[in-house]
């Protein structure tokens, strides 16, 4: 029992290893808000596009959605962080991840949208339309509100996996919290920063978990 | 009414691949004048009416407002072509996360650019003309369906138009808030409003009607006073709707 407690829950040793889980618990936090704040807004746009009725932006945006959601993000990842590099291209290992998932989690914000969108009946558009307001005024003030309330738990669960998707950059050596308590993993020979960082995980995700329960059950009923 | 065209159908034809809804209909509203438009289901009445906004885009025939053809121009001129039409539906489509205040401001800013205060006090008066104004702070979802109509209608006097269009105002309403809306329509037309209306209400068209316009397979058979088309309809094919429609 005293060594599960030493292994695992040796409080000297997460309290030593503090300041390196914060920073990187600050890197993932910067990337959380990286990709989120992209894939948002990058998602609306091509989820319009996926719905427009021009042919030529329709067509971008469907193959978009397609091979981004069929590709593995660790694949993605290990291809723009150490494959790019080959090709001459230098973009910062910030840039990089980010770039990564942000391909991966706008294609899956996109499909919400588009969903949302197409929830909302023709009729609103229809009458936002019949009192002059142009498409784009007609869009922002009229569909995409409605849109977004009816899949905000879908909106919300996919920034949760977002969070997740995240610790996947410490397979490529980019000091986020995963890969910080990895690291600090094998400076004290203990395990017990990686609970700290499991930890971590559960009371950041924990609330916006509940919350998106608590949503589809309001849906529901 | 004066006999000055405000909203002129020259010639609209609408195609949906080869289906053809309407083959060439012709049909003039005087400024000031209340049309009615009936015929059966499928008859392309709607179909004719969501033309005159380009909310259906015609495959040929020009539509001409306040003597603009409204066919060609840029989109901006599209939009602003269709402040000067209001048009009210079936399903109200009033905005379901708005209150109804916002709902009869949104395009009196966005799209008229009016002030905020002068957007809501226009908004009041055409709420209090609809008999609503207790209802401004309501969301749409708290007002029965005749409420929400009235509402609609509010939403798009609001914008000052020249013409009103009604797809069929009363179709989805319970039997008893259909009277609401009517009075609402026909103290708009005792105003001088210049109204196109696809209906069901024969009794309301006898009695406010300047013109009766009977459609049938995409073409206007007869065309008359209440009078003509309800008492002594010409057209076998009127005839036969309206014994229909009476039983």
């Amino acid at each position: 029992m005293q060594t599960l407690l030493d292994q695992f829950f040796n409080i000297s040793i997460m309290i030593k290893t503090m300041p390196l889980m914060l920073k990187g618990l600050v890197m993932t936090l910067k990337l959380c808000a990286a990709v989120i704040l992209l894939g948002l807004a990058g998602g609306l746009l091509v989820a319009l596009g996926n719905l427009s009725p021009r042919k030529w932006l329709r067509l971008p945006c469907i193959v978009f959605t397609d091979i981004f959601r069929a590709l593995p993000p660790l694949v993605l990842l290990i291809f723009i962080y150490s494959g790019l590099p080959f090709a001459g291209v230098e973009i910062s290992p910030f840039t990089a991840v980010v770039l990564a998932f942000f391909l991966n989690n706008s294609s899956y914000y996109a499909e919400v949208y588009r969903a949302g969108i197409l929830s909302v009946p023709k009729g609103q558009l229809e009458a936002a339309r019949s009192t002059g307001l142009s498409k784009a005024q007609a869009l922002v003030h009229v569909v995409l509100p409605q849109a977004v309330r009816n899949v905000l738990p879908d909106l919300l669960s996919n920034t949760i996996e977002v969070v997740k998707l995240t610790s996947l950059a410490s397979a490529v050596s980019f000091a986020e919290l995963l890969y910080s308590a990895n690291m600090a993993r094998s400076v004290t020979y203990n395990a017990s920063p990686l609970v700290l960082a499991a930890l971590i995980y559960l009371v950041l995700l924990w609330p916006l978990v509940r919350l998106v329960s608590r949503f589809q059950r309001r849906l529901a009923a | 009414m004066t006999n000055r065209p405000m909203l002129e159908i020259v010639a609209l034809e609408k195609r949906f691949g080869t289906n053809t809804i309407l083959k060439g209909i012709d049909l003039k509203v005087s400024e000031g004048e209340l049309v009615f438009v009936i015929g059966p289901s499928g008859s392309g009445k709607s179909t004719m009416l969501r033309c005159c906004n380009r909310l259906e885009e015609p495959s040929g025939g020009d539509i001409i407002v306040n003597g603009r053809n409204i066919m060609s121009g840029t989109t901006a001129d599209l939009n602003r072509m269709r402040l000067q039409v209001g048009m009210v539906f079936q399903g109200f489509h009033l905005y379901p996360h708005m209150t109804v205040l916002d709902n009869v401001t949104l395009a009196q800013r966005k799209a008229l650019k009016r002030s905020r205060p002068e957007a809501d006090a226009r908004a009041m008066d055409m709420l209090e003309n609809v008999g609503l104004a207790h209802k401004a702070k309501a969301y749409p979802s708290e007002l029965s369906g005749g409420q929400q109509q009235r509402v609609a209608i509010a939403r798009a006097l609001a914008l000052d138009p020249k013409v009103m269009l009604f797809d069929e105002p009363t179709s989805a309403l319970d039997p008893e808030l259909v009277g609401s809306v009517l009075k609402v329509m026909k103290d708009l037309r005792d105003k001088g409003m210049t109204m196109l209306v696809v209906s069901h209400e024969m009794g309301f068209a006898r009695e406010t009607a300047d013109r009766v316009v009977f459609m049938d397979g995409g073409v206007i058979v007869e065309e008359g006073t209440p009078d003509e088309i309800f008492g002594a309809p010409k057209a076998e094919r009127t005839r036969a709707f309206l014994a229909r429609v009476k039983n």
